[in-house]
């Protein structure tokens, strides 16, 4: 027995077996979603602080729904509805100020607090809403969705029997089903995965990468994807893009309110100061801050986690990829190939699905250049923003596996 | 005090209980996986005997008076088929068979090196291929299968998840070993 436990290869570092990467995976997956329903909720609560210099004048009734309850309320007792208005506004304004005193943000919230409550809490449950659905639906789409993303067709086993084989081989060695095949017609070199678990486990290559590797490269880049399938890398990553793609967007869209909200803000205020306007402005355009601010720093918070997850998970699918084929100089001579080849992959990969690839498919050029200077050359530390590590590291940590 | 007492010793005996489950359960899920894991090499095995005549017929053609090679190939694959269907064939003995049927087929694969004829035959190309990733699949999945054993022997025979493995009768299983081990282990290589 214990002879053909010391074959086993050991490629992953220290103690770490396949089985705690799985663990990781989910539970990170787990808490991927919970953080960002928390960061989206308060996104869409600043949304709808913001939206309110779009779509209502401040310190005045016309928000439809301020004109709606004081309608219906009028209607049915002219002098018990003044009462009852003001008690509201009166707790509307302590509820809408509570999480703004929270956060040291001490505004006066005067007569429009009531409102300024309603599109908060109503921009937050919109995005809370919307993230969820992200989420929920990427959950059962969301590899068909990238797969259509990167205009990537599956394929038969007759249509390229050799391809076929390979991946069967190296899905028996990692002891799980055989994931469906797609092709990206490009002629850009690369490869990825995805999918939420084994059982509906996708790998993708490129028909650029096909053509130019040897079989046993083809097995090492295949060993790789299916490693990326084996640790559940995919799921998380298949939700990263998802819920990142979507965070980009909502900035994108907070960032436009935030602009033409302040603009319009900025021009009533200096046009007329009427008593209640005053205070009213200043929470509109400290919303408008808030919202330029967050619309800059969190996407670029969320890629920074993005990028820093998925570095690390290279490495890790290099090493697994090690323990499936027990040849580290294929998955080693490909990526030698992969770091020449300086054509990039812009018409089918952006940046919400870069970190999947096996290779950073958008600052090829660089990469390779500083792939050809040398491990220490400046251009080819790894930095926060790149998703993937330097080739000429990975290459050389492949390198030291072989014994 | 008879009462913490009592509260005290429940407590045990429940935490003992969910430990009990929660081992029990690894050790199905264990066994399930190398099963599973044996299920694999099964399908290619039989998937390897099934394009072996084929393959023969096709060298036959180019060199039939290679017979002691040829012959060869067919005993081993009879035998490895007996062992195989044998009711009481364990991993060691399936090993042993197939492991000479590989060894065979090599032979038979470097003999077509001389054969230029042969070896420009699309039949022959094609059943090459098909036998060598088969070869691949059966070598890939018999690392697979033992990575699977390894696991859950380790688990049944280290402390203290042996005493569960005793109680519900876990029994011992055996590595998948091949006659040429030592060529395997370096890892199943095919180059085009």
């Amino acid at each position: 027995m214990d002879e053909a436990v010391t074959e086993r290869v050991r490629a992953l570092p220290g103690t770490l077996t396949f089985l705690d990467l799985i663990r990781k995976n989910k539970r990170d997956s787990i808490l991927l979603i919970g953080l960002m329903l928390v960061l989206n909720t308060f996104l869409g609560a600043v949304m709808g602080g913001a939206a309110i210099s779009l779509f209502g004048s401040i310190g005045e009734p016309v928000g439809f729904w301020h004109e709606y309850a004081d309608t219906a309320a009028s209607a049915a007792n002219p002098e018990n509805a003044v009462f009852i208005d003001q008690r509201l506004e009166r707790t509307a304004e302590r509820a809408a100020r509570a999480p703004l005193t929270m956060l040291g943000l001490n505004l006066g919230v005067y007569g429009d607090g009531r409102r300024t409550a309603v599109y908060v809490v109503a921009g937050a449950v919109v995005m809370m809403l919307l993230t969820a659905g992200t989420a929920a639906w990427s959950w059962f789409n969301g590899g068909k969705a990238i797969m259509r993303m990167v205009h990537a067709r599956v394929i038969a086993p007759e249509q390229d029997p050799v391809l076929y084989n390979v991946v069967d081989e190296m899905r028996l060695a990692a002891g799980i089903p055989m994931p469906k095949i797609y092709i990206i017609p490009d002629t850009a070199l690369n490869a990825f995965a995805t999918g939420r678990d084994p059982e509906h486990g996708i790998v993708a290559i490129t028909s650029g990468l096909r053509e130019k590797l040897t079989r046993d490269e083809l097995q090492g880049v295949m060993a790789h994807e299916i490693a990326h399938i084996r640790h559940l890398d995919i799921r998380f990553s298949m939700l990263m893009a998802m819920l990142v793609g979507l965070i980009v967007v909502a900035c994108d869209v907070l960032l436009r309110v935030g602009f033409y909200g302040g603009v319009r803000a900025g021009g009533r205020r200096g046009g007329r100061g009427s008593g209640g306007s005053g205070g009213g402005s200043m929470i509109a355009i400290m919303f408008l801050l808030i919202a330029i601010v967050l619309s800059v720093v969190a996407p670029l918070l969320a890629k920074m986690i993005q990028m820093a997850y998925s570095r690390k998970r290279e490495y890790l699918a290099d090493a697994g990829a090690v323990e499936l084929t027990r040849n580290p100089r294929g998955l080693a001579s490909a990526l030698r190939k992969l770091a020449e080849d300086t054509e990039p992959l812009v018409e089918t990969a952006n940046r919400g699905t870069a970190h999947m690839f096996i290779m950073n498919p958008l600052r090829r050029a660089k990469q390779a250049a500083a792939g050809k200077r040398g491990r220490n050359s400046r251009h080819n530390r790894s930095s926060i923003f790149s998703s993937h590590p330097p080739v000429a590291e990975r290459i050389a940590r492949l390198m030291a596996l072989d014994r | 005090m008879g009462w913490i007492f009592l509260g005290v010793f429940v407590l045990v005996v429940v935490v003992v209980g969910f430990w009990v489950v929660g081992m029990y359960n690894k050790l199905v899920r264990y066994r399930l996986d190398y099963e599973n894991g044996w299920a694999q090499i099964d399908v290619q095995l039989k998937r390897r005997y099934d394009l072996i005549p084929n393959l023969v017929e096709t060298v036959k053609g180019y060199a039939s008076h290679e017979k002691e090679t040829l012959e060869g190939v067919i005993n081993a694959r009879a035998n490895a088929m007996q062992v195989h269907d044998a009711a009481d064939a364990g991993p060691q003995a399936m090993g042993q068979a197939e492991g000479m049927l590989t060894q065979a087929l090599g032979k038979l694969f470097a003999l077509a090196e001389s054969y230029p004829d042969l070896k420009a035959n699309a039949n022959f190309l094609e059943l090459q291929e098909e036998l060598t990733t088969t070869e691949n699949k059966i070598g890939f999945a018999r690392q697979h299968y033992n990575d699977t054993v390894g696991r859950y022997e380790t688990l049944r025979q280290s402390f203290p998840s042996n005493i569960v493995a005793g109680m519900f009768n876990f029994e011992h299983q055996e590595f998948l070993e091949f006659e040429d081990r030592a060529e395997i282990a370096n890892a199943p290589q095919v180059s085009f």
